[in-house]
């Protein structure tokens, strides 16, 4: 009867504390290899803001597109660069959800979850109240069963919490590029096209020219 | 019936985002005055005579929190909360897309009355079309010199950051989205102090949602008496309302403040699809007390919905019809509020987790008509016990759905439960209505 996957144990979360360990402290910069790139986008970041350590979302999004998710050697390279704790940058990493705390390997394989790859292409099924109402969820386990038949790797898949676009539910959003309105029918069009890493769902994107909801005449939206 | 636009009233000019389209159309004329002819006094005397009240939710005036702010010289900010996450409204994302230079002038305007110098634009995570957007009309108006050192020639400066969130609803909460522009946890903080006194870095800070900054503008350019005149009472001017759920033709409609519920519902958007009827709608996004079909015929002011128990909100109405159980769009929604609770007050973080558990109950059939009543009290153990008001946000809508469709559930956890029994009778329930529901099933 239960319909639910039982929830996750968070990662980190059963294993015993290490006492014999020694608190991490903030990084000596001379200790850490960061990529040039990845120095200079905190950097620039730290620069913005009156105060360097408003740059811990922007940073810790940067090392994220670097190394797939927010790993140990992410946050201690930029714990490095903004010379704070990884304990602090911990704390934050885990409160935002487009922050991962969690290698995205193959999700269905045997291998799940151990090596994590660069950048996975993340695709948030947005199945909140609005999009609930118009059969959101049917899009979504439509989309997962399709990843699990076609072996889709390397991608961020999930249900999410409301993504401000009700006007197009359901909807999902593929690495920030909103598409929809979807029906189930259009579940094996958006895999093979992730797959294929091609563009997915073309013209149906809310930033495509001349976008327009099927139901709109001249409405922009 | 039509829509009454002015700010969105460009919104079909395809380069609207460029700042050359932006001013041939009108675009920092505002600004420009306000800079060059007007005291900022003047610039807030006239925002609050505008009536202008604030679009995020709470609908406070905004000339009065801008007024707030202290005088004198010390760093103040100004915030633009862009974190639109509140579900059913998607109306910034609209106005940040399209014209993001009236954000902009909103903004230089908004800095102005309060006597920041440092602006930034609070926007979630997930807009990252609509963040990059944002980023280069922040490029063109640095260029033209509309932001920086001396706008427009004045001895006016005006830093502007966009800023981006990282996927979190709580950050729309006014002092979580200061903590997270802070570079920590998006956790509110306790009140007072306010932010006006101590906010951003503990300076004075001012924070608006974007469709409060961006009419800023034209209230500047034609005068708070010419706004005003828009809109019924206290409601003053126009409202972009987000209608979704089930309607024929869901979307962003900008009508005057005061027209009815069932114009915008049924007019503009095509009231729910054929043969279906309104059960009940948010008439401010989901944290909005339900309201039932006979409310339709209200005005929509801020006044009216909360005379009707609800409250206006974002502005975001979310229809619901007929065909549809109301339990699992309670359990949806109790979902959303606790996957967003950041768990700082215990009433919030245990109160949507045991709501979601007793409606996973209610629904798997394993609940008891006792399950209700506490359901019904948990969300009265949590209104007005937190230091911010998401809690309420679940506990509001969810007490107004039991409040006003009670037989629904009772049915739902009797039906539920005979199903779990493979049809052995429960409760007061005849044979064949029973039996009718056993075979249509679980919700």
């Amino acid at each position: 009867m239960s319909r639910r996957d039982p929830r996750k144990v968070p990662l980190g979360w059963d294993e015993a504390v290490d006492l014999e360990r020694d608190p991490a402290v903030v990084p000596d910069p001379a200790d850490v290899d960061v990529p040039p790139a990845l120095r200079t986008s905190i950097d620039a970041a730290m620069q913005r803001y009156p105060d360097s350590r408003s740059a811990t979302l922007p940073a810790l999004a940067a090392a994220q597109e670097v190394h797939g998710w927010c790993s140990p050697e992410a946050i201690h390279q930029v714990a490095a660069v903004m010379q704070v704790t990884p304990a602090y940058l911990s704390s934050v990493a885990t409160f935002y959800d487009m922050l991962r705390t969690e290698p995205i390997g193959d999700p269905f394989g045997e291998a799940a979850g151990s090596a994590g790859c660069a950048r996975p292409t993340y695709v948030y099924v947005c199945t909140s109240v609005a999009c609930h109402l118009r059969a959101a969820k049917d899009v979504y386990d439509a989309i997962t069963e399709e990843a699990r038949d076609q072996g889709l790797e390397g991608v961020d898949l999930r249900e999410f919490e409301c993504l401000g676009a009700c006007d197009m539910a359901p909807m999902a959003s593929v690495d920030g590029r909103y598409v929809g309105p979807l029906t189930t029918d259009d579940a094996r069009e958006l895999v093979t096209a992730i797959k294929e890493r091609r563009e997915v769902l073309p013209g149906r994107g809310l930033a495509d020219p001349g976008y327009r909801l099927p139901w709109a005449e001249e409405r922009p939206v | 019936m039509s829509e009454l636009k002015f700010l969105t009233a460009n919104l079909h000019e395809p380069l609207l985002h460029e700042i050359e389209t932006y001013e041939r159309l009108g675009g920092y004329k505002a600004a420009r005055k306000a800079l060059i002819e007007m005291a900022p006094e003047e610039v807030l005397e006239e925002l609050e005579a505008s009536g202008l009240r604030g679009r995020g939710g709470a609908g406070f005036s905004m000339g009065k929190k801008a007024g707030f702010i202290p005088k004198g010289s010390m760093d103040k900010y100004l915030c633009c909360n862009a974190d639109e996450s509140e579900p059913g409204t998607f109306k910034d994302r609209l106005l940040m897309q399209r014209n993001p230079h009236l954000l902009i002038e909103g903004c230089i305007i908004g800095s102005l009355a309060a006597g920041a110098n440092k602006a930034f634009i609070f926007i979630r995570g997930e807009y990252e079309t609509q963040a990059k957007i944002l980023d280069a009309a922040v490029v063109e108006a640095y260029d033209k010199g509309y932001l920086g050192a001396g706008i427009f020639g004045s001895d006016f400066d005006l830093e502007l950051v966009v800023h981006r969130g990282q996927g979190a609803y709580i950050c729309g909460e006014e002092s979580a989205l200061l903590d997270a522009l802070e570079g920590k946890r998006g956790n509110p903080r306790l009140k007072p102090p306010f932010p006006a006194n101590q906010g951003l870095y503990q300076g004075p800070t001012l924070i608006n949602n974007v469709e409060t900054l961006c009419n800023a503008p034209a209230i500047i350019e034609k005068g708070a008496d010419w706004f005003s005149a828009m809109g019924e009472g206290k409601s003053t001017g126009t409202k972009v309302v987000s209608v979704s759920g089930n309607v024929q033709r869901p979307g962003n409609y900008e009508i005057e403040l005061g027209v009815t519920v069932r114009e915008i519902v049924e007019g503009l958007a095509g009231g729910p699809p054929e043969g279906r009827t309104v059960k009940c709608f948010f008439p401010g996004g989901s944290s909005a007390p339900v309201l039932t079909a006979d409310a339709l015929d209200l005005p929509y002011t801020f006044e009216a919905m909360a005379e009707a128990g609800s409250m206006l909100g974002s502005g975001a109405i979310i229809v619901v019809d007929d065909s549809q159980p109301l339990v699992p769009l309670a359990l949806r929604l109790a979902e959303f509020y606790r996957h967003e609770s950041c768990g700082k007050c215990v009433p919030c973080r245990e109160g949507t987790n045991w709501t979601v558990k007793m409606l996973e109950r209610i629904d798997d059939g394993e609940a008891t008509p006792m399950d209700l009543h506490i359901m019904s009290e948990v969300q009265a153990n949590i209104i007005g016990n937190c230091l911010c008001v998401l809690g309420d946000s679940m506990a509001m809508p969810i007490g107004s759905m039991i409040k006003h469709f009670r037989e629904e559930f009772e049915t739902h956890i009797d039906e539920a439960r005979a199903h779990r029994n493979g049809g052995v009778a429960v409760g007061e329930h005849d044979a064949g209505e029973l039996a009718a529901a056993t075979a249509a099933g679980p919700q």
